[in-house]
């Protein structure tokens, strides 16, 4: 959709975005370092050829035993151009730091309050960096694919249930 | 349904106590159970999508009113059974402990759905497996969600409970205090 986006990224930041491709289903994506990400945006955001003035979608995707382990993925869109492009952004698991976007999208502050809370990525200068799903008391994060299926923590005690069908108590694996 | 006590997993152990119940405070027992078996006054604690069926089943068409169950209350201090529709995940579990504390005895419980019972298919690190784990339970209605007829029936059950269980027209018995540390 927006061929000449990823021409204007790759001509400002020659350093920074290491490849484009177009995805599946006709998405542009342009992979993004990581230092770079929180300048690659607000050139997206603030170029008047651009105007990409809504992040509609920051998630995460955990591959584990690659490197670098996570991915972190933008979805940008323009409500003036009506075009869109993706970035994604490796994140080592040793240093899970991003910098935040919500200084430029206000709406990014859940969808990183929701990264931090199910992948551990950190978001530095993020307003208020707590679990967004989770409560205060759980330890780990739940959606990397090491974190145990049913690994929960009870928050408060159970009744001990006698019930052969229901698996394992509130924290077996 | 003939006898009631296939109901009652818990086997009555008669004391001498109870033995010696007169004729009139049996009577007493039955006339409230009556009463109260039909003036059931509910408290639904919806979190998930079984709230829609249980919306079938107050609406006209099935019609909990039948039943004297039809008064959805707003505060579980109004209320004498507590309806758990749908999932409780760990982090709700503490509200669902205090909403049932907060209800006036006699109380009764009923677990609404697949997902109150036993945490249905989400068998992950957020849901808790079933309501029982918290709180007592004395119906479970399976299904997901389950068919109006499956919850009328439920409280048919739960009736035949009510009217089967022991009621006292003066409760002396002190309600047990939180011990203080």
């Amino acid at each position: 959709m927006s061929k000449a986006a990823l021409q204007r990224l790759q001509e400002r930041f020659p350093g920074a975005v290491t490849q484009v491709y177009e995805g599946r289903g006709g998405d542009d994506v342009a992979l993004v370092r990581k230092e770079a990400i929180l300048e690659v945006c607000r050139f997206l955001k603030e170029d008047p050829e651009l105007r990409f003035d809504m992040a509609p979608y920051i998630t995460c995707v955990d591959y584990h035993g690659s490197e670098p382990r996570f991915d972190l993925v933008y979805q940008m869109y323009s409500t003036v151009k009506n075009h869109r492009i993706r970035l994604r952004v490796g994140v080592p698991e040793g240093d899970a730091v991003v910098a935040s976007v919500t200084p430029l999208w206000k709406g990014a502050n859940w969808y990183e309050r929701y990264c931090w809370d199910m992948y551990g990525i950190r978001f530095e200068g993020h307003p208020d960096p707590r679990r967004l799903y989770m409560y205060e008391e759980f330890v780990g994060h739940p959606l990397r694919k090491d974190y145990s299926l049913r690994g929960r923590q009870p928050l408060m005690p159970e009744r001990h249930v006698d019930e052969p069908f229901r698996g394992p108590g509130p924290s077996g694996n | 349904m003939s006898s009631s006590s296939d109901l009652d997993l818990v086997p009555a152990i008669a004391t001498r106590r109870e033995e010696a119940l007169t004729g009139l405070s049996k009577m007493v027992s039955k006339g409230l159970g009556w009463a109260r078996k039909y003036s059931l006054f509910q408290y639904p604690f919806v979190t998930a999508c079984c709230g829609m069926e249980f919306m079938a089943v107050a609406a006209a068409r099935y019609d909990l009113d039948r039943f004297g169950a039809a008064l959805p209350r707003f505060s579980p201090r109004q209320a004498d059974l507590l309806m758990v529709v749908g999932t409780i995940n760990v982090k709700q579990a503490p509200i669902l402990k205090r909403v049932y504390d907060s209800m006036a005895d006699p109380k009764w419980v009923v677990a609404f759905g697949v997902c109150a019972s036993s945490g249905g298919f989400y068998d992950n690190y957020a849901t808790m497996q079933g309501i029982d784990r918290i709180i007592p339970v004395d119906v479970y209605i399976p299904g997901c969600p389950p068919r109006p007829e499956q919850v009328l029936d439920g409280i048919m059950l739960l009736q035949q409970k009510i009217q089967d269980q022991q009621h006292k027209l003066i409760d002396r018995e002190r309600p047990a205090l939180p011990a203080k540390g």
